[in-house]
């Protein structure tokens, strides 16, 4: 039985946070960048389809402006909807802009051990058990490669990575990890290898691909390739702006949303250029550098109210947005996470935000932490809760109950609240204790977040990828690493 | 005597201002002022008090870069003047900077080269995906104190380690320090590649640097 996925749909609470002529202003600035200040792209490949497409090109800066109808245009070609697929179809994932569907973080460098909990640098079996963990929770709809796999070498990484998701999860896998385009073909090859062949991956892709723009206004070579030979396969490819206030991007609001807008919207457009009708999505994480001393912070009110902006702003373009919430700067699982992860993860969920990254991290994305991995599904549930609103009906106002227990009584016995009392949140890991409990047992949150970590993994097993399979990853692996 | 210019040449430090501090430096020179004095009683005043203001809290990291920008500014009027004279100023010590090769993240590695020249040392900023010879060649060249290495991804980082190795294999090390930096870098990474000193942020690698080259 593949497990069942709990995505926000339907949603009953909204939020106006920028209004049309907000998002017309912003738009109007994007273009005005792209046209006039350009971006820069630099892989002699993107120039090349940029030049036949009538932008002016500088080959020694790489830097590209290109004509705001020329980016209107190509952007128009960019499908509103489309699905990410799984290993097996129930877990399929529309994005239609009415599910908020949330994943894995991704990508450490560094994990609290399960067992030991001593931090240490990341390995392959670290990703195995993630993908593992993650495959049995609920609230895990697709995968981001979460921990860099340290111990393979950096060539070829990325896919050992991938490999190692596809063997331990039934689920989407969206790889954030693959940075050049040799890679990307192997990527893709083993897609196609799970998928049924190229056809049917196109119909039905198990892998996406995120690339990170570098802010402010430009691109990497390899991350622009690996994303141009995804999209020529059909494989689904978002570009993540990090712009942060005070340092890579302006230090007001408004100005960030544009510099990172700018280099989204013009990377799209350059793959919507080489091939129409590709899907391809929104990413961002933006956030506020420390005023003190320039570090990503990965909190704070401005992350929250970019996380949900700019899902806005990606409905304008009508393409789906993968959105950074959670990923907190906070070093251990504590008030600084719990206020970082839940404003930031309501913020982007009641603006519908397409996919959330990501559970489990500390320390701004650095170090993995299982315990926070639990908490944060803990706090995405209690946000999934949230975005069902207050239905009012002749049901839900409980006349026929409140005129049998009258002033007074209780609901305990009521049949009324036996019907609906399981609508009501039931926390995990939540301390509702008697304080004496609380002080003769001395555990907490963390401590029942890290058992059941432990049990999941002890327990789980994932439907196991056919043999066959499994042995032609490998094969296409071994064949990227000679070369 | 031209205490005004000199407060003005402090001012012009605290506001962040090279336009003026530009000028300032013009007017000494034509009123045949020693540029290192100019330096000491003037400029160097302005960037003290930023600094202080920056660590009881009052003042934040752009105040500091473009305090950093300003003093940056005066000196490249002041050093033909300097030059001619035959003077020239105290440094901490020489840096060659440099973004890894394949990595093309900028910003940090930046910072860095402003902050450390804020703080007296002489910058050798390489720019971003440098090769490994290049970096090497050029500390060999300036004979320099640190090579401070920056690589945002965790499939580049490993170049840290070629630069280091490299510089084994030229015997430059111990001699030169190596510091590197960069979001992936941990200390259990510091000390397996056998590198002198790391630092999460801008300011913290200052601190380290003057601790390399025995001035912290």
């Amino acid at each position: 039985m593949p497990g069942k996925i709990k995505s926000i749909t339907n949603p009953a609470l909204r939020l106006q946070i920028l209004s049309p002529e907000d998002v017309q202003r912003i738009h109007s600035a994007t273009l005005e960048i792209i046209a006039q200040v350009g971006v820069r792209f630099p892989s002699h490949w993107a120039l090349d389809l940029w030049e036949q497409h009538g932008a002016q090109v500088d080959r020694e800066t790489f830097i590209v402006k290109a004509p705001p109808d020329l980016i209107e245009n190509a952007l128009k070609s960019a499908p509103p909807v489309y699905t990410l697929a799984a290993r097996i179809p129930e877990q399929d994932l529309p994005m239609d802009g009415n599910h908020v569907y949330l994943g894995t973080d991704g990508c450490g460098v560094e994990v609290i051990d399960l067992y030991n909990g001593e931090r240490r640098r990341s390995r392959l079996q670290d990703v195995v058990e993630i993908a593992r963990i993650a495959d049995y929770l609920e609230e895990i709809a697709f995968h981001w490669v979460a921990l860099s796999a340290q111990d393979y070498p950096a060539e070829t990484r990325g896919l050992h990575e991938l490999r190692a998701i596809w063997e331990n999860s039934t689920k989407h896998a969206q790889t954030e990890s693959v940075y050049n385009q040799t890679e990307a073909r192997a990527a893709v090859e083993m897609a196609a290898a799970i998928a049924g062949g190229r056809e049917n991956l196109r119909k039905r892709p198990v892998l996406s691909l995120m690339q990170c723009t570098a802010s402010p206004l430009g691109h990497d070579g390899g991350s622009l390739e690996a994303a141009l030979v995804a999209a020529e396969a059909g494989v689904p490819v978002g570009f993540m702006t990090m712009a942060a206030c005070l340092t890579t991007g302006p230090a007001t609001l408004a100005g960030t949303l544009a510099v990172g807008n700018a280099e989204v919207i013009s990377a799209l457009a350059l793959v919507q250029l080489a091939h129409p009708g590709s899907p391809v999505f929104y990413a961002a994480a933006q956030t506020a550098s420390d005023l003190r001393t320039g570090a990503y912070t990965g909190g704070g009110p401005e992350d929250y109210l970019f996380g949900a902006a700019t899902n806005v702003l990606a409905d304008f373009y009508q393409v789906p947005l993968s959105m950074g919430s959670f990923a907190t700067g906070a070093k251990q699982p504590n008030w600084q996470a719990g206020v970082d992860n839940s404003l930031s993860t309501f913020m982007a969920c009641v603006a519908m935000s397409d996919m959330l990254l990501g559970v489990g991290f500390l320390h701004g994305s650095r170090i993995w932490s299982y315990a926070q991995m639990l908490l944060d599904c803990e706090i995405y549930n209690i946000v999934y809760k949230m975005m069902q609103g207050i239905p009012v009906d002749d049901e839900t106002l409980a006349m026929e109950a409140i005129r049998a227990v009258g002033p007074g009584g209780n609901f305990l016995a009521q049949k009324h609240t036996r019907k609906h009392m399981r609508e009501l949140f039931v926390p995990q890991f939540m301390d509702r204790r008697p304080y004496n409990v609380w002080e003769e047992q001395g555990d907490g949150p963390q401590d029942w977040a890290l058992a059941r970590a432990r049990q999941i993994l002890e327990k789980h097993q994932p439907e196991p990828l056919d043999e066959k399979l499994s042995k032609e990853l490998g094969r296409i692996i071994a064949a990227a690493e000679r070369g | 005597m031209h205490t005004e210019l000199f407060q003005a040449m402090a001012q012009s430090i605290i506001d962040g201002d090279p336009d003026a501090a530009a000028q300032l430096a013009e007017e000494a020179i034509e009123k045949g002022i020693d540029p290192l004095t100019a330096i000491n009683q003037g400029y160097v005043l302005g960037v003290n008090f930023v600094g202080d203001q920056f660590s009881c809290g009052n003042a934040f990291l752009p105040e500091l870069v473009m305090a950093g920008e300003a003093m940056k500014a005066a000196v490249a009027i002041l050093e033909p003047e300097m030059q001619r004279r035959g003077s020239s100023r105290q440094m901490l010590g020489k840096v060659v900077l440099a973004t890894v090769q394949g990595d093309i993240h900028e910003i940090g590695k930046s910072l860095v080269g402003t902050m450390l020249s804020a703080a007296g040392f002489q910058v050798f900023d390489l720019g971003v995906d440098v090769a490994v010879p290049k970096i090497v060649g050029k500390a060999r060249e300036v004979d320099a104190d640190i090579v401070a290495l920056s690589a945002l991804l965790t499939t580049t980082m490993v170049r840290q380690r070629d630069v280091i190795e490299a510089l084994d294999d030229l015997g430059l090390r111990p001699k030169v320090k190596v510091m590197v930096g960069g979001a992936p870098v941990t200390s259990e990474w510091v000390a397996e590649i056998g590198a002198d000193g790391y630092s999460e942020d801008a300011i913290g690698a200052v601190e380290i640097a003057k601790r390399l080259v025995g001035a912290g």
